[in-house]
């Protein structure tokens, strides 16, 4: 995974809210064994019609909106624990996604895919979906270091797990979190 | 304030905590088998990371090999294959590998703490939840996921925070024919499955301290079973005296350290855990579950209990029993002594003892599958062979066989079967199957009668 410190980058606006795990990827996407591939099929029933023909009215679709930040409405990621949320989500190439509010499991397995969830008030989120509907130019600053997003509607801090904090600063998940330890490993091991 | 024991073992592991965060855990040995090994393996590869600590990890093939035949290419190509895969990776990673055949082969479970790989305050973890075994020598053990053993091949180390301590205490006299098995049975389902969510649990009382080793590791093994992470028994004489000469065990001077420093890891006086329970032993008697979780155990001289909910009658209606009424006399067909539960020489030799001339009922299929070959040479050498033969049992070879029923042994659809595993879940011993989970005394007394009796009264 790539470190991230500050990103600065235009969004994508996708108000619905309750979006599920299901509708992140649809299960029949889910026979894979290996974590790649995940992000051609994300939002996969929205992204195209029933006959295979895309969807130019979704956002996705829309040349205008782009970005690594999904700016999504109330409680993202719910339904399963399936971890394939996340690394569809992240295939497509998202970097961070801010909701009002997300699922518990999904934001774990955000967090250890390098996808950090930024989650902010409604009357904060709201407005800001509108912004960016009308001028998809706007750019976002999402400050992990010092916890804290800042846009035209102005700055709103966030919270994070301080070790997840550093993961995600670094890159890493919790296999190379461990080894980026591995001198006070084998310093215990020599001690004990 | 005074440490538990689980308090000193995990204190003592502690390689830095993450402010806010995790504590990284070191482990002392990882047990490994073939079915949730591959996919760990190749996450290293695929992100070329060396393997940490070969030396600390020891494999074995257990879940999905034969019990017959097993000096012949296996049948299944899913299973082959699996197995020739670890083979590969044990060998490219330079890690011991106990496979079929081998003479120190068994289930995980079983193979190691007969092994002396298991020793008193060590941490170990196995892809496997019933890992909490091993905590019967003071071992913190359990169970892990596929991606936390490739950070244990990655870095020996696993990120954990600290679960909270739970007691349970049983004082008294055992009546005759309890078994440990009947303990733990009786615990969980006091307690019931969810009890233990988020604790370590310690087994205390004189009950624990004057069962044998292979007693205190049927307990622990089932620890899991009423949620808990694992169960510990304090390391004392009989622990010290189990490990002593065991090929993997600390020699002379080496082990005699080890002792002293194994002596002072008891739970201090002193020590509070956060959730404590007791049970007096009297209250005990063999035990057999009626439903399809483990928490739905009774005593042999109850009836089935009447409860009004959905899933409680889905339970009964799965494993085709009425409310309130008694087991006795339940016709069975199928019995199974094995499983890392209760497969150990002392299991055999119980059952043995009350098998020695009887016959089993002709309705019964016996299967009588040891946990590892070692338990196997011993059957042999202490002529329970000849006895079980005799009776019309059927000894099979190691793994563990019907207590997933991952291989051919199978119980057909509708058929009980009481066994002395540790699950009892719907098709857990094959596709409708029912289980009854009991002691290996009451599973050859039901294999001698062909329906569940209450043996108590026929011991001498
Ligand atoms: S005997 Fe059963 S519970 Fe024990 S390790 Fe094998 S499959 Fe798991």
């Amino acid at each position: 995974m790539a470190g991230f410190v500050k990103l600065i980058d235009t969004a994508v606006p996708l108000p619905t809210e309750n979006i599920d795990t299901d509708q992140i990827i649809p299960a029949r996407f889910l026979k894979a064994t290996d974590k790649k591939g995940f992000g051609d099929n994300v939002f996969r029933d929205w992204r195209y019609n029933k006959d295979g023909s895309v969807n130019e009215d979704f956002v996705l679709n829309n040349p205008t909106y782009k970005g690594s930040i999904l700016v999504a409405g109330d409680n993202f990621g719910c339904g399963s624990s399936r971890e394939h949320a996340a690394w569809a989500i992240d295939g497509y190439g998202f970097k961070v996604v801010i909701s009002s509010f997300f699922a518990d499991i999904f934001k774990g397995n955000a967090l250890n895919n390098g996808i950090l969830p930024i989650q902010v008030t409604p009357e904060y989120l709201l407005p800001l979906i509108k912004l960016i509907q009308e001028n998809p130019e706007t750019k976002l600053t999402v400050d992990l270091e010092n916890q804290l997003l800042s846009t035209p509607i102005g700055d709103a801090s966030f919270e994070i797990n301080s070790y997840k904090k550093i993961c995600l600063t670094n890159g890493y998940d919790d296999i190379d979190f461990l080894i980026s330890k591995k001198k006070e490993i084998e310093l215990f091991e020599i001690n004990n | 304030m005074g440490k538990t024991l689980f308090d000193k073992v995990w204190d003592a592991h502690v390689v830095d905590t993450i402010k806010n965060g995790p504590q990284i855990l070191y482990i002392d040995k990882h047990l490994i088998h073939e079915v949730t090994s591959p996919q760990a393996f190749n996450e290293l590869k695929e992100r070329n990371i060396p393997f940490a600590r070969p030396d600390k990890t020891v494999a074995t093939a257990d879940h999905n090999t034969p019990t017959v035949d097993q000096h012949l290419p296996v049948k299944d190509e899913l299973s082959r294959n699996q197995l020739a895969q670890l083979t590969a990776n044990c060998k490219e990673n330079n890690i011991t590998l106990y496979g079929l055949g081998h003479k120190y082969n068994g289930i995980v479970h079983v193979m190691s703490p007969e092994l002396g790989i298991t020793q008193p305050g060590m941490t170990m973890v196995c892809g496997d939840s019933h890992t909490s075994t091993h905590g019967a020598f003071g071992t913190i053990a359990f169970g892990i996921g596929t991606s936390q053993v490739a950070q244990v091949f990655a870095s020996q180390c696993l990120l954990l925070e600290k679960p909270k301590s739970l007691r349970v205490n049983v004082n008294g006299k055992l009546k005759k024919g309890v078994l440990p098995k009947d303990v733990i049975l009786y615990i969980i389902a006091k307690l019931g499955t969810n009890s233990g969510t988020g604790y370590f649990c310690e087994y205390a009382g004189n009950v624990f301290e004057e069962m044998s080793m292979e007693g205190r590791m049927t307990v622990c093994n089932m620890s899991i079973e009423m949620g808990a992470r694992g169960g510990m028994v304090a390391p004392d004489e009989t622990t010290f005296e189990y490990v002593k000469g065991r090929e993997y065990a600390p020699q002379g001077e080496e082990f005699e350290n080890k002792v002293a420093h194994w002596k002072t890891l008891p739970s201090d006086v002193d020590a509070v855990f956060d959730k404590e329970y007791s049970f007096d032993a009297e209250d005990i008697e063999p035990m057999l579950t009626y439903g399809t979780n483990p928490g739905m155990g009774i005593k042999i001289s109850e009836n089935v209990p009447s409860e009004n909910n959905a899933s409680f009658e889905k339970s009964l209606n799965y494993m085709a029993l009425e409310k309130g009424q008694s087991m006795i006399g339940k016709p069975i067909n199928y019995v199974f002594i094995g499983s890392c539960t209760n497969s150990r020489i002392e299991d055999f030799r119980v059952a043995a003892d009350y098998v020695k001339g009887k016959q089993k009922a002709q309705n019964v299929t016996a299967w009588l599958v040891p946990g590892s070959q070692q338990v196997a040479t011993q059957i042999e050498e202490e002529g329970l062979k000849t006895i079980f033969e005799e009776a019309g049992f059927e000894l099979r070879q190691p793994g563990c066989s019907a207590c997933l029923a991952m291989n051919d042994d199978k119980i057909p659809v509708g058929e009980y079967c009481v066994s002395t595993s540790n699950r009892n879940f719907e098709g857990r011993q094959g596709p409708g199957s029912r289980t009854i989970l009991a002691s290996p005394l009451t599973a050859a007394a039901v294999a001698v009668e062909g329906k569940i009796i209450n043996f108590v009264n026929h011991l001498n």
